[in-house]
Parts: structure tokens; sequence; C-alpha cells
């Protein structure tokens, strides 16, 4: 806990120390004009009083606070995460779990070919592939995201939100279901599984009682520790469907080098995978007895 | 320069689990144990060279994975350097009544937006992919080793500070962090290496420390510092020497990484300054035109991409597995 806390502490200190390695007056665009040369303790300090009073900064390139830009473009990032992290447990941890219990046979092989191929293809190869495919030659589904202003069209445009989420589905199940595999492996040659075999278990029995129960629980911690490489995915499926997300203003930010913009998503994005993982270790606590017995 | 170095680092990396496995003596040995030996007489030369040759192929027999995803890297390698010698075409001029051309005769992959040669395009792009990857990717392997290798070889307050500082680090997505980076300041090439390894080095840190805490309790470390010798000799003539099996293999992980990586930033138009273009920037103008259906100018480069990713982690995946079966 205390560690975690010291882990979110370091992501701050390393977003911010980031600008003092520049040359020019980086802190000046974040903190005002006349704090360009306090010390970096001071500097630091300032900027964190401000970021724990809600104050993320204000971009004088927009002429909006960076609070109001995350206000808009938290929800379209957190529906199209959400839901690409969602349908990517629901098909990795069969397939997963398929490969384990068929290993080292034609379906293991193909199955784990295929998510080699999509975990080595960059969510922007594979973004556009599919646009080619099933935007500009079948024109079922729209090549842009979601242009709607609020988060209501976004959830309600399945038309055009259909690319983007499958996109970051498959790099995302690439991820996952190599996980699930291995974990599933490490179940199917535990004591128990072989003591549910010995009293007469069937396969199903086995498989889905005793098998993917247990191996599920690492799997929680996976996506906890998965957040950094989900979000990276994102800021290149936002940027390449134009969807105004986080990462899309982050993106933004670099190309018209808006320093305080691109500081406060970074902090947000940090600060979220590092809790993300803080949770996923309390998660796994709770599910596995044997880490929850053995810290009491 | 560069397109040798994914050949020698697999024989290289073969001989470092035995030197795992015999490492008290490994320990014991200096340096310059080596030219210290007699001269040797030509015939014995030849009959190195000729064990050499074999020893090499029954380690590539041993390593097929390996073998296979080497062969892949030095063929990509040959076709981006010594490809424009044999191919010539003009990436200089714009042909407007050449551009956008699907795959023909005179244009095996086309044409791009500039009536640029799509396959020359694909070579000299790949040059700046392959030279920017391998630099980034060693760089951030021989960083993350040595604070890896220093964390564990100290332990105590001083690693759990130093992984502390890993654990957030590996928090912050990358290409964030690198978008944030490209916000304060543009970077020139040089530059670009240096900021890739160093949002990437973590995850080799991480396992270098995991090696480094089991090899402090090996006897000849600890007689090493029996001996007087200081914390900085110990990690880089014996830990980081006796972890070479783990910090190869992630080499080429760490490549495939920034090859990934710096396609994204060119691809978002951040990527190696004008007017350098690599297969990130290519994809990235073929981006602009997807509605037309030039479906040539992305599977170009995105294969090329994908290929090379493969190769080094197969390389990898398969040095692993014959390290690990090695032991």
């Amino acid at each position: 806990m205390l560690q975690a806390v010291a882990v979110v502490v370091i992501v701050t200190l390393i977003v911010f120390s980031l600008l003092s390695l520049a040359p020019g007056s980086a802190v000046a665009s974040v903190l005002g004009p006349g704090s360009a040369h306090r010390p970096f303790l001071l500097a630091y300090l300032t900027w964190l009083g401000r970021v724990l009073h809600g104050n993320l900064g204000f971009s004088t390139r927009l002429n909006v606070s960076v609070g109001s830009l995350l206000a808009t473009s938290l929800p379209r990032t957190l529906v199209l995460t959400g839901s690409a992290t969602a349908l990517a447990l629901v098909i990795a941890i069969p397939v997963g779990l398929l490969q384990a219990v068929r290993r080292n046979t034609a379906t293991d092989h193909v199955l784990r070919g295929l998510t080699f191929l999509f975990y080595a293809m960059p969510a922007f190869v594979l973004g556009s592939v599919l646009v080619l495919f099933f935007a500009v030659d079948l024109h079922l589904f729209g090549a842009e995201g979601p242009q709607a202003p609020g988060i209501g069209g976004v959830i309600t445009d399945t038309r055009d939100m259909t690319l983007p989420v499958l996109t970051l589905t498959l790099v995302t199940i690439a991820v996952f279901a190599r996980y699930m595999r291995s974990s599933a492996l490490d179940s199917l040659a535990q004591e128990y599984v072989e003591a549910a075999k010995a009293r007469g278990a069937g396969e199903r029995r086995v498989v889905v009682g005793h098998v993917l129960r247990n191996s599920l629980v690492p799997v929680v911690t996976l996506v906890g520790l998965s957040l950094p490489q989900i979000v990276g995915g994102a800021v290149l499926v936002e940027s390449l469907f134009n969807i105004q997300g986080m990462g899309w203003q982050i993106w933004q930010a670099a190309l018209r080098q808006d320093v305080p913009v691109a500081l406060g998503f970074a902090l947000v994005f940090g600060v979220a995978a590092a809790i993300g993982s803080l949770l996923a270790d309390l998660g796994y606590a709770l599910l596995d007895p044997r880490v929850r017995y053995a810290k009491q | 320069m560069t397109a040798n170095q994914a050949v020698p680092s697999k024989p290289a990396g073969a001989g470092a689990p035995a030197d795992l496995a015999a490492t008290p003596a490994r320990g014991s040995r200096g340096r310059h144990a080596g030219p210290a030996v007699a001269q040797p007489s030509g015939a014995q030369l030849r009959a190195a060279g000729a064990g050499h040759a074999r020893r090499l192929v029954s380690v590539l027999r041993a390593y097929p994975l390996a073998t296979a995803g080497g062969l892949v890297i030095v063929a990509v390698f040959l076709l981006c350097f010594a490809g424009p010698a044999l191919y010539h075409t003009d990436q200089l001029h714009v042909f407007l009544s050449q551009a956008n051309l699907s795959p023909r005769a005179g244009h095996p992959l086309g044409t791009d937006n500039d009536g640029s040669d799509e396959l020359g395009r694909l070579m000299q792009g790949g040059q700046v992919s392959l030279e920017v990857g391998a630099a980034a990717g060693v760089l951030a392997a021989v960083l993350g080793s040595l604070w890896g290798a220093a964390a564990g070889y100290v332990g105590g307050a001083v690693d759990a500070v130093m992984m502390r500082i890993v654990d957030a680090g590996i928090a912050i997505p990358g290409i964030v962090l690198l978008l944030l980076l490209i916000a304060i300041h543009r970077p020139s090439t040089p530059m670009l290496i240096l900021v890739i390894a160093g949002t990437s080095w973590l995850s080799t840190a991480r396992l270098v420390r995991a090696e480094a805490l089991t090899l402090r309790t090996r006897e000849y470390v600890q007689a090493a510092r029996v001996m007087g010798g200081g914390s900085v000799r110990a990690i880089v003539r014996h830990i980081a020497p006796n972890a070479m099996g783990t910090i190869v293999v992630n080499v080429t992980f760490q490549i495939a990484n920034a090859i990934l990586l710096l396609a994204a930033l060119s691809w978002l138009g951040l990527g190696v300054p004008f007017p350098s273009v690599d297969w990130g920037d290519m994809l990235g103008a073929a981006t602009q035109t997807i509605d037309d259906g030039y479906w040539w100018q992305i599977l170009a480069p995105g294969i090329a991409i994908m290929v090379v990713v493969v190769a080094f982690t197969m390389l990898g995946d398969g040095l692993r597995d014959g390290f690990a079966r090695d032991e």
C-alpha cells in the first residue's frame, strides 16, 4: 500500500522532472511567467499543490483549462478502452483456455500464430487494414469514430464505433490470450486437477470448475498491469479514427507543442495506470486465499 | 555496420549458457586471459576455424526458431542497405503523373502520393527504422541492465528506491511519455534514439535485477568482494557478464519494441525530422488518403514493420528457449 503511494508520487515526479530536462521555459509555460528560475523542488511542490486542488493547468494555445479538456475527452476514452478490454477478456479467456487444453495441437498452433500476428501488428496498421476492408471496400462501418459532441452520441453510434473498438480489442486479445494460455497451463499441472480427474470428474468439469477458476486469478493482475499497454493502444486508435479522447488530445498537444495539456494528460494517464495496478494487487489478494492468509 | 549486429549476437548469445554453467571458472578468469595463450600454428588455426564453423552449424540447428528469425533479419537488412545499390529509384523528385499507381511492371509495390516508387522508399525508410530501432533497443538494454544489476547487487533501501522508480516509469504508457517529451521539445534523430531508449529500458531493469539478486550470492561474487573488489567492479565484471543470456535475449525484444515505438511516433507525424522518412512516415502518408483505397501504400510498410518485429521476437524467443533447454 505504502509502496503504491510511493509509486504514484514518483509518477508525478517523473512527469514533472521532464520539464526541467528541456531547454527553454517549459516550467514557465506551466507555472506562469517569472517561475522559470525557481528551484526544482519549489516548482514541483507548487505544481503538485495546484494539481491536488484540481487545477491541472491552463492551455494558452487553446484558451481553455486542461481540466475542461479532460472532462470532454475522458468519457470517450473510457468507453473505448472499457468496451475493448471487456470484449478482449470475453474472447481471450476461452481462447487461452482452449489453447492450454489442446496444447501443441493444430488448434493451439493456429491460435498462437494468430495472437502473435496481432501482437506484432501495431494498432494503426491493424486499424488501417480494417478501415480499408470494412469501411472503404465494403462500406459496412464508418472510417472515422463518432463525431457527436456528447458522450451519448458516442455510445449510440455503433456504426462508427465498431472499427475503433474492434481494433483495440484485437490488439488487447493478443496480450491477454498469451497470458491466459500460460496461466491455464500452470493450473493444469496442479495437483487438484489430478485429484479431480482421480475422483472421476469429466474433462468439462475439470476445465471449467478447476482450471478456469484458478487461472482467472492471475488474469485480474494482468488486466491491471496491462493498463499502460491498453492506453498506449488507445492513443493510436483514437488518432487513427479521429476520436477526441485523451489519447487524441495528448497527440494534438504534442503536435502544437502545448506543454500544459501534454503534462496534465500524461499525469492523469500515469496516475490512473499506477492506481490500476494497485487495484489489481488488491483484487488478487481478495481472490487468492493463499495471498490473503499469508498477509495476515 | 548495423547489418552485422544481428548475426554475431547468436554465437555470442549461445556461449552465454555455457558460461553460466561454468560460473566459478568464469569469475576467476581475467579479461586478458585470451591473448596470453601461445601463438597457434597455421594448421591449428584452420582446424579451429573448421571447429568454429561446425559449432556455429550445430548451434543454428539447436536453435531453429532463432535461426529463422536471424535469417529474416539479415534478409531485411540486406534489402534495405544493399538493395538500393541494385534497385535504383529516384526518391528526391516528385512525379505527379506517376502518383498512386497500383503495383505493376516497373513498380512492383506501386507508387506513393508523390509518385515515388514504393519499393525504393521501403528500402530507404527501412534504413532509418532499423538504424534508429537497433540503436535505441541496444541502448535501452544497456541502460536497463546497468540499472537492474546495480539495484539487485546493492540491495536494501537503494534497491527499493531504484525499483519504485522503475515501477512508476512502467505505469506511464511509453507512447504518452514520448508525446509529453515531444510536446516540450521536438527531438533530432540522435535525441529521438535517446528518448526512445529512455522510455523503454525499464522492463530490462526488472529482468536483470531479478537475475542479479541470485548472482550476488554466488561464491565468485563473494570471493571478489572478500578480495576487496568494489561494487562497480562486481557489477561490471561479474554480475553483468553472467546475466548476459538474459540481456542478449532482451536486446532482441527491445529492438522490436523500439522499431514499433518509432513507427508509432512517425505515423503520428512526430518521428525522425524531415527529410528522413521511415516506415511509420510512409504509413502516415498512406493513412491521409485511406479513403481512396490505395491498399499497397498501407500494406507495404505495414507488413515490413510486422516482419521485422516478428523476426526479432522469434530470435529472442528461440534464444531464450534454447538457453532454458541448455541449463
